[in-house]
């Protein structure tokens, strides 16, 4: 009988075989890359909303403090986004006739209320607090980016568990002043450009970290129901 | 019905339990793949802020009843939420003011005032250069004999162009605020004779260009 297959076909048979493994692990990496795309994530990308709100203007150039707005970041899990009151203590005497508030105007008339869309969602399994992060020297644009510096707002972070386990892990890569916590412009300490710490000069964020996560007694927790209840 | 028979007739018994294998498996693949739902990821609740179909304003928040007293929150002091004392403005804090008291009063002042009334108070802050009405400075006679009950009431109810703040800052800090307007005031108003003694020879020495750890 004569042979089914040409000697050929083992060459065939292993290369599939390595063929595989490497299909397998392009896969792998693609899948991977786009877990990891902002196509995906959602990070770097802004959304309509019914105002352009510019937190550059606001918290940047007129240089308005994170708080007086996001009232409730201090003592609660929710930072909060602002009543029309809040809008219109300013903008019931400037730009009272811009198009681009008239939303804004409307609302405060109405009563109904604004309704912006969410850029930084996490799973509802999920619990963050954000009053005991900023209560330990965790800055506002260590999770939000460089806010002070965006036209339109959009999230930095992948807003996934290894993204949260990162400073979870070693909070002394992150950690900064307290003083610092609600500056948008902070900068991690660099030989040019050191950070003070009562009193003394860091020029590393290895050393000031480890400082501050003694002083601050920061805890590395990375049990399932710290986020997880 | 046909599985029964197919027990009987013993021939027949492995292919129909190979179907009734083939049935559970595809019933048990079925449910795993109906079970990925994202019943975790979105759950059946509201958080602040979030829309209600239900409620005919769209809100998930709801206001609450008139008349209803939070746990705490009393407010029979009239003293504390008033700044008066038989419908009087009073010039007396509700309670004594610390260094703490101050330093918290500073902060919250920077916060919450200091965008229009600017950091030393004189009512020249970044929203007033930006068009905003400009408020009196805090150094005008009239402010400056004007009891702190008057300034928690403005913080509380708003005067003129400005709104309430009620709902940014409580009633402790605006008490706390009022506290540190007046070391604003003082701090453009003060003489070398309002330092305490022992302070007063650093501050010579500062003013001369000597820290005291030079002198030495």
């Amino acid at each position: 009988m004569a042979q089914i297959f040409h000697r050929s076909s083992n060459m065939i048979a292993r290369l599939s075989i390595a063929g595989a493994v490497i299909l397998l692990g392009a896969l792998t990496v693609i899948l991977y890359e786009i877990a990891l795309s902002p196509w995906y994530t959602n990070e770097r990308v802004t959304l309509q909303q019914p105002v352009p709100f510019s937190h550059r203007h606001h918290a940047g150039e007129l240089g308005i403090d994170c708080r007086y707005c996001h009232t409730a970041v201090e003592k609660s899990w929710y930072a909060g986004v602002p009543p029309t009151q809040t809008c219109m203590t300013c903008h019931s005497q400037i730009w009272t006739n811009a198009d681009m508030l008239e939303p804004v105007r409307q609302s405060y008339r109405t009563g109904v209320s604004l309704q912006w869309n969410k850029l930084n969602e996490l799973p509802e399994f999920v619990y963050f607090n954000h009053s005991i992060h900023v209560a330990k020297g965790i800055g506002c644009t260590t999770c939000h980016g460089p806010i002070a510096t965006e036209p339109m707002t959009y999230k930095t972070g992948t807003l996934y568990m290894s993204w949260c386990l990162e400073c979870h892990r070693d909070p002394a890569k992150f950690v900064r002043p307290e003083s610092e916590v609600f500056n948008p412009f902070y900068a991690q300490p660099t030989y040019g450009a050191p950070v003070t710490f009562e009193g003394v000069k860091y020029t590393d964020q290895a050393t000031l970290g480890s400082v501050l996560v003694k002083k601050y007694q920061l805890q590395t927790y990375q049990y399932c129901s710290t986020c997880h209840r | 019905m046909q599985f029964v028979e197919g027990t009987h007739a013993g021939s027949t018994a492995p292919l129909a339990r190979r179907r009734l294998q083939m049935v559970v498996c595809l019933a048990g693949l079925a449910l795993t793949l109906s079970g990925c739902r994202l019943d975790m990821h979105v759950q059946p609740k509201y958080l602040p802020d979030w829309p209600s179909k239900f409620f005919s304003d769209g809100r998930s928040d709801r206001p609450p009843v008139p008349g209803t007293v939070a746990r705490e929150d009393l407010r029979i002091d009239e003293l504390m939420y008033s700044g008066t004392e038989n419908g009087v403005l009073s010039n007396r804090f509700p309670f004594p003011i610390t260094r703490a008291d101050l330093e918290r009063g500073r902060e919250r002042y920077n916060i919450y005032c200091s965008p229009c009334h600017d950091y030393a108070g004189t009512g020249r802050g970044m929203i007033v250069q930006r068009g905003f009405p400009q408020p009196p400075s805090y150094m005008l006679p009239r402010l400056r004999q004007a009891p702190v009950g008057h300034f928690y009431q403005v913080m509380t109810n708003g005067i003129g162009a400005m709104y309430s703040y009620s709902a940014r800052v409580s009633p402790a800090d605006r008490w706390r605020i009022a506290a540190y307007i007046r070391v604003l005031q003082m701090s453009q108003n003060a003489t070398v004779q309002d330092v305490p003694a022992p302070e007063r020879e650093r501050l010579q020495q500062a003013s001369t260009g000597q820290t005291p750890g030079q002198a030495q």
